[in-house]
Parts: C-alpha cells; sequence; structure tokens
C-alpha cells in the first residue's frame, strides 16, 4: 500500500525538465516536494495523475499499490487531486459537487445522501448541500474540494499548492485538517508547494525538486 | 454634452430605430396576419371577421401530412443537430486551435441554404455522384429509380438542414467552450474517476448549454419554417407546411390568401409550440441529469457516442464538401453521361449563356447586399459605442430584441408586411427588400460584432483619453482600427446572410427583384442543371469571397502588426 515514483522524469521535446525523481510514499504520510516555481512542480502532478499535455514526454515508473499506473487513463488511476483553488464544479451545488465525487460503490440514494451529509459534517459545513459553491468561502472551498476527492475512494491523493491561496490564518487551519483526513484514510499523499512551512506540518520525507540547468 | 449623456442619446437612437424599423414591422405584419387569418382583408373585400379561413385551412387536402413533415423535419433535424454538434465538439476542440476550426467551417457558414440545398440534390440525385460512385459495384446500368431527393420522409430535407446548422452550432459552441475552465474542470472530473465522454456530459455539457439555448431556439425556428432548402429537397405532395403556404401567397386565386394567413398563423403557433416544449425538455433533462449526476456512475460505455458524433460530422462535412463542389462542376460541363465520376467535356457555354440575367441578378444581389451590410452595420457601431459611452451593460430584454427577427417565422408576419406596404403605397421595391434583409442581417452582425467589441482592451481607450482623445477620436482613431478584423467579419456574415435571403425578397420584391438565391430557387425546380449550377455557384461565390476578403484585408493591413494579427473569423 503505498506510492513509489522510480526514477520519473517528464521531458518536453526530450529534455527532462528536473532531475529524475525517486520517492517512496507509505500509506498515511504526506511527502513534500519542493522547488522554486517554474520547475514543474504542476507537471510531476500532472504526470502521476494522468493528465500531462500532450506536448510532454515521461521517463521512469510509477507504482501504486505494486501496479504500475502511468500505462491507464487519468480516471482508471484512483489518484485523487486537490487543485490549488479547490474547482468546485460552478453548475452544481456543493452537495452534487460531492455527490459527482462520491464512488459508485456507495449505492441507493437515501445512503448516498447520508453520505454526502456526513462527509460535509466533517468538514464543518453541515447545511451547506443545496448551497452555490460560489457562496463560498476559501477555506470551506478547500474543505469541501478536499471531501469531493476522497469520497472518489482514491488510494493515492496528489496536493497542488493546496493552501496557498489561503490566508496565513486559515492555512494552519485547513493543513491540520487536511493532513489528518490524509492520515485517518491511510493512503500515501504528496504535496507539491514552494512555502517550507508546508512540508514543516507534513512531517512527512521532503524532496527538493532540482531544476535541469543545476545538476551539472 | 457629456459623453455619458451622448451615449444614452446614440442608445435611444437605435433603439428609437430598432422599435420603428424592427419591432413596429414585425408586429404590424403579424396583426395584418391575423387580421386576414380571421377574415378581414378588405383589399380583396373580405370584411367579414369569423372563422372560415381557419375552416378552409384545415380543408386543404394533405394539411395534417404537411404539419406532421413539418415537424418532424424541423423538431429531427435540429434535435440531430445539436447532438452531433455536441459530440464532435471535444473532437474539434482538442484538436485544432479555435482559429483553425473556424476557417474549416467558414465554406458551410458561407454557403446560403438555397445553393447547399442545389448542391446537395445534384448528390443525392439518381444521376448524382453517390450513385456514380456505387454504379459500378451495384451493377446499375443507368441512373437507379430511388428517390433520394424530395422524398417523402423528408429525409433529404433534413440532411441539408443538418449540413447547415451542425456547422454553426459548432462555431457557437467553440466560442462558448472560451467561457469555461475547460482544462482544470476535465482534469478534476477525471481525477475523481470519470472518463472523457462522461465528463463532457456531465461538467462542461451543462455548462455550455446557456450560451448555446438561443442559438439552438435559431436552428428551430429557422428549421420548422424554411421555405428555401424545403421547396429543393423536401417532398412535394405534400410539402412542409412553409412551402404549402407560400404557394398559396402566390397562388393566381386571391380566394387563397385568406387560409394561407390561418396558416401562417399556425406556423407561428407551431414555432411557438416548439420553443416551449424546448424550454420543458431542458427542465426535465435537467432533473433527470442531476439524478444521473448524484447516482455517480462513471460512465464508462458512453466514449462511443461521441465517436459516433464525431463520425457522423465527418460524413456530414464530406456531403457538405461535395454538395459545393457539385455545384462548380455542373456549372462548367458539358457532357456527362453516366456513370463517369466527373465530366467528359468542360465548357464555359452555360456561364456566357446566363450571360445578361446572370449579370443583372449578380449585381442587384451585391447591391442589396452592400446596402444592408452597411446599414447594418453602422447600427450595429452604434448601439455598442452608445453602450460604452454610457457604460451600459447589455440588458436581457436587449438580447431579446436582437434575436427577436430570427426567432419568428418569416412567413408569419412578411406577408401581413407586404400587404401593409402596399395599403401604404409602397410596393415592390429595391428600398423594402433591402429593408427586410436588413431585419435578418442586424441580428447576425449584431451577435458577430458583440464580444469582440467588448473585449477590446480597455486600457487603450483610457490611454487614448488620457492622451486628450475625445469620445469621437477615440471611436475613430482606435476602436474601428483597432476591430477592423472582427467588423470585417460581422461585415462577411451580414452579407453572407443577405445573399442567402429567399422570402423577404420574393414578398417584398413582388416578384420582381430578381436576386441570384430566387432565381436558383426557381432554376432548381425545373431547367438544366448547368445553369442551375452557375446561378448557385456563384451565389456561394459571393459570401465565400467576402469571408476571404474578411481574411486577408486585416492581415495586409495589419502586416506589421503582431498583436492585431488575430485568426480571422
Amino acid at each position: 500500500m503505498s506510492l513509489d515514483l522510480d526514477a520519473l522524469c517528464p521531458r518536453l521535446a526530450g529534455a527532462p525538465l528536473f532531475a529524475p525523481l525517486s520517492l517512496a510514499i507509505a500509506p498515511g504520510t504526506v511527502a513534500s516536494v519542493m522547488g522554486p516555481s517554474g520547475v514543474g512542480k504542476s507537471t510531476l502532478i500532472d504526470a502521476i495523475a494522468g493528465h500531462l499535455a500532450p506536448a510532454f514526454t515521461l521517463t521512469g515508473s510509477v507504482t501504486l499499490n505494486g501496479a504500475d499506473i502511468l500505462a491507464r487513463p487519468a480516471e482508471s488511476r484512483r489518484v485523487g487531486v486537490v487543485f490549488q483553488d479547490a474547482v468546485l464544479f460552478p453548475h452544481l451545488s456543493v452537495g452534487d459537487n460531492l455527490a459527482f465525487g462520491l464512488s459508485r460503490a456507495v449505492k441507493g440514494r437515501a445512503a448516498r445522501r447520508a453520505t454526502v451529509e456526513a462527509a460535509l459534517e466533517q468538514a464543518g459545513l453541515s447545511g451547506f448541500a443545496a448551497r452555490d459553491p460560489a457562496s463560498l468561502s476559501g477555506g470551506q472551498r478547500a474543505r469541501a474540494a478536499l471531501m469531493r476527492s476522497l469520497l472518489a475512494d482514491p488510494a493515492a491523493l496528489l496536493l497542488d499548492e493546496p493552501f496557498s491561496r489561503l490566508d496565513t490564518a486559515l492555512r494552519d487551519e485547513i493543513r491540520a485538517f487536511t493532513f489528518a483526513r490524509i492520515r485517518a484514510r491511510a493512503i500515501p499523499a504528496l504535496m507539491v508547494s514552494h512555502d517550507p512551512a508546508d512540508a514543516a506540518a507534513a512531517r512527512g520525507p521532503t524532496i527538493r525538486l532540482i531544476p535541469i540547468g543545476d545538476i551539472t | 454634452m457629456s459623453a455619458r449623456g451622448e451615449g444614452w442619446g446614440l442608445r435611444a437612437g437605435v433603439i428609437v430605430v430598432l422599435g420603428v424599423g424592427v419591432i413596429g414591422p414585425i408586429a404590424a405584419g403579424l396583426a395584418q396576419t391575423a387580421r386576414a387569418a380571421f377574415g378581414v382583408m378588405p383589399a380583396i373585400g373580405a370584411t367579414e371577421p369569423g372563422f372560415a379561413a381557419f375552416a378552409a385551412l384545415f380543408a386543404v387536402p394533405g394539411l395534417g401530412s404537411a404539419v406532421r413533415l413539418t415537424l418532424v423535419t424541423g423538431l429531427g433535424a435540429t434535435a440531430l443537430s445539436v447532438i452531433v454538434a455536441l459530440g464532435a465538439l471535444p473532437a474539434l476542440h482538442g484538436r485544432l486551435s479555435r482559429g483553425r476550426a473556424a476557417r474549416w467551417l467558414t465554406p458551410f457558414l458561407a454557403t446560403p441554404h438555397a445553393a447547399l440545398a442545389i448542391g446537395l440534390a445534384f448528390v443525392l440525385a439518381p444521376s448524382g455522384w453517390i450513385a456514380r460512385a456505387v454504379a459500378p459495384f451495384a451493377g446499375f446500368d443507368r441512373p437507379p429509380d430511388i428517390a433520394l431527393v424530395g422524398d417523402p420522409w423528408g429525409i433529404a430535407l433534413i440532411l441539408g438542414l443538418m449540413v447547415k446548422e451542425v456547422p454553426f452550432l459548432l462555431l457557437v459552441g467553440l466560442a462558448a467552450l472560451t467561457q469555461i475552465p475547460l482544462t482544470r474542470h476535465l482534469a478534476t472530473a477525471r481525477a475523481l474517476g470519470y472518463p472523457p465522454a462522461a465528463a463532457w456530459l456531465k461538467v462542461v455539457a451543462p455548462q455550455l448549454w446557456p450560451m448555446l439555448r438561443l442559438p439552438v431556439m435559431v436552428v428551430m425556428a429557422y428549421a420548422l419554417s424554411t421555405v428555401d432548402m424545403a421547396l429543393i429537397l423536401g417532398p412535394s405532395t405534400p410539402p412542409v407546411l412553409a412551402v404549402l403556404l407560400a404557394r398559396a401567397f402566390f397562388a393566381p386565386d386571391t380566394a387563397m390568401l385568406l387560409p394561407a394567413s390561418a396558416g401562417a398563423l399556425l406556423q407561428g403557433a407551431l414555432v411557438a409550440g416548439a420553443l416551449g416544449a424546448l424550454w420543458l425538455i431542458e427542465r426535465v433533462l435537467a432533473r433527470l441529469g442531476r439524478a444521473w449526476l448524484r447516482r455517480g456512475g462513471r460512465g464508462h460505455g458512453i466514449d462511443g457516442l461521441f465517436a459516433l458524433g464525431r463520425f457522423v460530422a465527418l460524413v456530414l462535412a464530406a456531403i457538405g464538401g461535395l454538395a459545393i463542389l457539385a455545384l462548380l462542376a455542373w456549372s462548367f460541363a458539358w457532357r456527362w453521361p453516366w456513370p463517369a465520376p466527373l465530366p467528359e467535356s468542360w465548357s464555359l457555354r452555360a456561364w456566357i449563356g446566363a450571360g445578361p440575367g446572370l449579370a443583372r441578378a449578380a449585381g442587384q444581389t451585391l447591391a442589396i447586399a452592400l446596402s444592408t451590410t452597411v446599414l447594418s452595420l453602422a447600427l450595429a457601431v452604434a448601439w455598442l459605442e452608445g453602450e460604452d459611452r454610457a457604460r451600459l451593460g447589455r440588458a436581457g430584454w436587449a438580447e431579446a430584441l436582437v434575436y427577436l427577427p430570427l426567432l419568428v417565422p418569416q412567413i408569419a408576419f412578411l406577408y401581413g408586411l407586404n400587404v401593409l406596404f402596399l395599403r401604404l403605397g409602397l410596393t415592390g421595391g429595391v428600398a423594402a427588400v433591402i429593408w427586410a434583409q436588413a431585419l435578418f442581417v442586424f441580428p447576425y452582425v449584431m451577435i458577430a460584432l458583440s464580444d469582440p467589441w467588448r473585449a477590446l482592451d480597455p486600457a487603450l481607450i483610457r490611454a487614448a483619453a488620457a492622451l486628450g482623445a475625445g469620445p469621437w477620436r477615440r471611436l475613430v482613431a482606435i476602436k474601428l482600427p483597432v476591430l477592423i478584423a472582427p467588423l470585417l467579419t460581422a461585415a462577411a456574415i451580414g452579407l453572407a446572410v443577405s445573399v442567402a435571403q429567399y422570402l423577404p425578397t420574393l414578398f417584398m420584391g413582388a416578384g420582381r427583384i430578381a436576386t441570384l438565391t430566387t432565381e436558383a430557387v426557381t432554376l432548381a425546380s425545373a431547367s438544366d442543371r448547368r445553369v442551375t449550377g452557375v446561378y448557385a455557384t456563384l451565389q456561394a461565390g459571393m459570401p465565400l469571397a467576402a469571408f476571404a476578403a474578411a481574411f486577408v484585408i486585416p492581415a495586409v493591413l495589419h502586416r506589421n502588426r503582431r498583436a492585431l494579427r488575430g485568426g480571422g473569423v
């Protein structure tokens, strides 16, 4: 039960973006990948989640619970992604955003609704099911997006600068919430960030991406 | 006067012009039609109000079939066009940039309905390219006896409407997609386990629909009430309702005018009913879609549906391309024996033989098209500039005002309008035709120009104002030159719409104004394919040339201005 990157290296027109990355992430741990902006942190997330733009190629491997996932399409990898700005769908209510994420394994209208309600409650969003996502505050959006990702029952979670848009005051709270949920789920998580405080709070292995120009 | 006050003034002026020029006439035309439908038309001695005209209408043999055929072809073509366009949109968006996609779609948008229908009839005819292509394999030693054009089910008409409307919906859809953060939404949905097709259907389509609703309504109103396409591709006994009515309005027997007016109201009711049904379907689908979404199924079997949409769109494009080429081939063909794929000998005889009549019709068409386009463009610029100066957004009612002429079936008010004109003593002149065409040209020009106009970088205007340029100088020296490409594109669209107009030319010209379109439609029913091909080729060539000019002129003018070299359309 772990997420393993082995010499993973996205390339643009054959040229590597950063030095090949190897990393083993155990369940319930949050690994941090740090690096200056522009080094390709988001590209790393895209590569693992399966959203790499066609211009890129990829060498190395990604194994999730022992199976190589790189050949699978994004939707079949069971890799959840929490984006920087939450990306709640504007045409759906908060509850329906979560229902959209909720795995098909939960069957029956009442059971699904109850699961969504329970997830909202855990996120401190009780009674928010019918709300327009646009009316949520930044912290509420972040929590809703995380719950939506977890409801899809991912086997690993990727966090793309998940706290950088939040106020400093809010950041600690959302960080604690996010990491607690990941540990409770006992899934491996990988966070990319440029904020050392994020890595410190994650308390997992920390890797600094080396821009390719600095290798030699 | 302050710029703001001037803006209000400008906008008030435009609204007055639209009220007097667009809303008034449509309302008056409808009123006249309704009056005649209920038995009052003093010009032919009918003064007794009553329901006799409706009784006479319902006694017309084949009326029931005509209504059924209208609904099947109109609603069928609209539904299929929407489905195919939605299915093909992801592929088109993923593979071509917006500018390139627009350039591929332009020939289909530019070709007038009538020209495309004539070309399609050439392709589908028993002696057309499709039959010629299969002849060696099927062993046809002469053109097969299969009626693919004018078939009693209206399949050819549905096909023709789709070839025209799918590209339109695709173009509108591509523009609408730029309003959605597509990449992030699709990535999010896929990270939650949804394959691409399901992600489109559940996440993108519901956000796209509000921007597609009005264009789909326009397509629906058109498909239910087209006359020229139905004359060429539709069945003739019975025809669709609009054709039945057009025949009745032009029948030598004036007694037909009253039942025809009643029919025009029926036509209006059909379109209104269909728009109402669309509203209802939208609500039902939204409900079902929400329930489907809440069940959380990852929709793994629907990728195939999108592949089907893509395939059908490609087939439509191929058929449309063949139709346009068929016009050209026939216009230059001399000997073209069965089953040769191309003519044995080519000739200019059809072009030369059509000479004077063709030149007259082409000149008339161009004069009318240029006048309506310039008029519409001036009005659109005045409207937009008025909004800028008064610092107003577009109100909902104003948007509806722009679309109104495209949603009311032409036949429901054009005849009434014609009667009104006759009573006022303004008969069948070029001016009446120009004005009637502008009713339909203005909306398209306005729609085409609005988005680029509002997307103009406001910093440019502020910079000009800071340099002391007043509102007029800002308009003439900054806005119009910077917006030259969208202005010319809007003009090309206006010209294409004008050239394509059939019913307004026929009704308001009292049959005496001959344009390429009216001539081509008349020729299509009877005579020589070569001559028909000549008229239809020129009819399609004029808008195409306009689009080419709209693309080339800014490219040449701005050859040293990289920031202004956009993608054309």
